[in-house]
């Protein structure tokens, strides 16, 4: 079980994240934007995520929060 | 005591910790001396790559809440313009001594007062002020590099003493204070470390809105105004009842004063008016002591660069003359009595 | 489940106001992350430089200096003579770095100053809008040099770290890239020695980052990824050049 989150007010929609993720679940959500306009990342298949925390550490706003 | 040696002996019993320079001509005692007895008092001295660096090293020591202190003449603080608005923008408090040389450019290393505006009126970009002294012994060095260090605390801003060749080669007899023990608390503000038990400070002279970076140059014109009010000082001689009143700062005011002794000698009717403190500019003081006079002198080693200083305080209701020399030539009394003749000083 | 990776407390919970998948935030962790390990941030004074992290000062959470342009290397001299016990860092860019502050930087790199010099190379001026910096690449277009940079007429880039590592004073210089995971694992490592190295009263420390710039370098985020590996690598070849407590010589 793991599970990354992403503090959606602080993300800029870079795309980093989604680039390191090895499992390839994260993606920019084109039909959101938070309250700055951004497209912002989610993961789309929580069950796969390993928790291996490369999001996190690829991304330029720190709003990836990892647990598992 | 050589007058560049008396200066840095007086910063170190005021509790400068740190001295930062580079080499210059004619302040290089002053330095010497610094490397000489810093370090063996406990503080730090360090030559710095240029003058630009010295007074960043300034700015980072003055930060942390130490004393600290640069020394340099006229070229040399052109170069550390830029840190000395930066100084003022960060209200840091810190002391800077000009040992003035004769300019523009590289000019000359005889004693010269030509660096008067930048001093009073534009040390580097921006609306701030330093607060300037301009001593006229080698023990008003002394004394006034103390009051430096206080003032420059307790206004949160530069200080600066404005010297000159002249005083920093001379040598005279002196006597120090004490070593000051107490130092001024400035843990609400300086960046030392937070140690977990605050929040973090920050220095910093950056404001990107408008109203904001106003706010803070009218905060500081609040404390220019308090200054204004309490912090001149000048000194009046034989002004009573003089019909012409010389006004001088700085090592000119030794020459005016054996003129007008001179003149009085001679039966005529002249006084000495000599400002202490450059800015803020004594005016209350120059109106009193030329109450009486019907036409000022202005006697400077520069171009006349203080004349409009004492029209402005003066509100233009009395003629002001000027003689001067320049490019390091120090004027006579004879010269000046010439003046002070020509003008018709009479008995 | 426990978490495993989250915001280091050093880094002010605050947004960053850098472009999207502008990597300075990256580093900026990094620092913060380090700074946290060591448990050092009330020990710790940060200067910023004049540039796009100009504005870092709202993001530490240690006590922050804004130093005029080029000068931070002076300014945190002048705070660690005066306070030999503390962790000083510089946090600079290239215009700042190695072009205005170059005498600052090799000054303080000769003296061994014992301080921690971040230095961001993205090979152009960001704040200002996208100009030549003394580390833009011959070819590289900007603002200022709109048919490409011509040695002819520009001169060639700098290259900091192997020019630092000739000096004595130089106890680390190390030169990394945020592009991937694994080189963002290597440039926290590099960090973290810096700091050691001043802990260890070392000397002077500088670990080069070669970062982006997608807005200037007018790239999404991941292009200018790529354009960080394929030109400025070879340019840049990461490494270390000097590392006196290495046993190596000096």
């Amino acid at each position: 079980m793991a599970k990354m989150t992403v503090r959606a007010e602080r993300c800029k929609g870079c795309g980093l994240c989604a680039n390191a993720c090895p499992k390839k679940i994260i993606e920019i959500n084109k039909e959101k934007r938070n309250k700055a306009g951004y497209f912002t990342a989610e993961c789309v298949d929580e069950n796969a995520c390993i928790g291996c925390a490369m999001c996190a550490m690829m991304c330029p706003d720190c709003c990836i929060t990892v647990e598992k | 005591m050589k007058g560049n040696e008396a200066l840095a002996e007086a910063a170190m019993r005021a509790g400068c910790k740190c001295f930062f320079g580079y080499p210059i001509t004619p302040q290089t005692e002053l330095a010497a001396y610094m490397a000489k007895r810093m370090q063996k008092n406990g503080g730090v001295f360090l030559q710095a790559e240029s003058e630009i660096a010295a007074i960043n090293m300034v700015l980072g020591a003055a930060s942390t809440g130490v004393r600290a202190m640069t020394s340099s003449s006229s070229p040399g603080i052109s170069l550390k313009s830029e840190g000395i608005s930066y100084l003022a923008g960060s209200d840091l408090p810190c002391v800077i001594i000009n040992v003035e040389r004769g300019g523009p450019g590289l000019g000359g290393i005889q004693p010269s007062q030509a660096d008067y505006w930048q001093a009073t009126k534009g040390l580097g970009h921006g609306d701030f002020h330093l607060l300037v002294y301009a001593p006229a012994s080698v023990q008003e060095m002394v004394d006034m590099v103390v009051k430096a260090f206080d003032k420059a605390d307790e206004y949160r801003m530069p200080a600066l003493i404005l010297a000159d060749g002249l005083l920093g080669q001379m040598m005279e007899p002196v006597a120090f204070p004490e070593i000051k023990a107490e130092m001024p608390d400035k843990s609400s503000w300086a960046t030392n470390g937070h140690k977990n038990k605050r929040e973090h400070h920050i220095i910093n002279s950056l404001y990107l809105t408008p109203d904001e970076l106003e706010k803070t140059v009218l905060d500081r014109y609040e404390r220019y105004a308090v200054i204004k009010e309490n912090e001149t000082d000048a000194e009046t001689y034989l002004t009573e009842d003089a019909d012409i009143v010389v006004c001088a700062f700085g090592a000119t005011a030794r020459v005016v004063k054996s003129a007008v002794n001179d003149a009085r000698d001679q039966g005529i009717k002249v006084g000495m008016f000599r400002p202490k403190t450059l800015w803020p500019y004594p005016n209350k003081e120059i109106k009193k002591a030329c109450e009486n006079a019907s036409k000022v002198l202005s006697v400077e080693m520069n171009m006349g660069q203080m004349v409009d200083d004492i029209k402005l305080a003066l509100n233009c209701e009395k003629p002001v003359e000027f003689f001067g020399r320049t490019g390091g030539v120090i004027p006579t009394p004879a010269e000046v009595l010439a003046k002070i003749k020509a003008m018709g000083g009479n008995n | 489940m426990a978490v495993v990776f989250e915001r280091p407390k050093a880094l002010c919970d605050v947004p960053l106001h850098y472009c999207p998948g502008c990597t300075h935030g990256i580093v900026h962790r990094l620092v913060a992350e380090v700074i946290d390990e060591m448990g050092i941030e009330g020990d710790t004074i940060g200067i910023c430089p004049v540039g796009c992290s100009v504005m870092a000062y709202n993001y530490f959470n240690c006590d922050m200096i804004e130093a005029p342009h080029g000068r931070a290397p002076a300014v945190a001299t002048g705070v660690k003579r005066t306070n030999p016990d503390k962790f000083v860092f510089t946090y600079q860019g290239d215009g700042d770095l190695a072009a205005i502050g170059t005498a600052e930087t090799v000054h303080a790199a000769t003296r061994g100053e014992n301080i921690v010099v971040i230095f961001i190379n993205n090979t152009i001026y960001g704040m200002t809008g996208g100009q030549m910096a003394p580390t833009t690449i011959p070819g590289q277009v900007t603002q200022t040099t709109p048919y490409g940079r011509d040695p002819e007429l520009a001169g060639y880039p700098v290259r900091v770290c192997e020019m630092l590592s000739t000096l004595t004073g130089t106890a680390l210089a190390q030169r990394v890239a945020v592009d991937s995971v694994p080189h963002i694992r290597e440039t926290k490592a590099a960090i973290k020695k810096a700091f050691e190295n001043q802990r260890d009263k070392k000397g002077f420390s500088i670990v080069e980052v070669l970062s982006t710039c997608p807005t200037n370098w007018g790239m999404t985020p991941l292009k200018a990824l790529e354009r960080l590996r394929e030109e400025m690598i070879p340019y840049y070849p990461l490494g270390v050049y000097k590392d006196s407590t290495a046993g190596g010589k000096d």
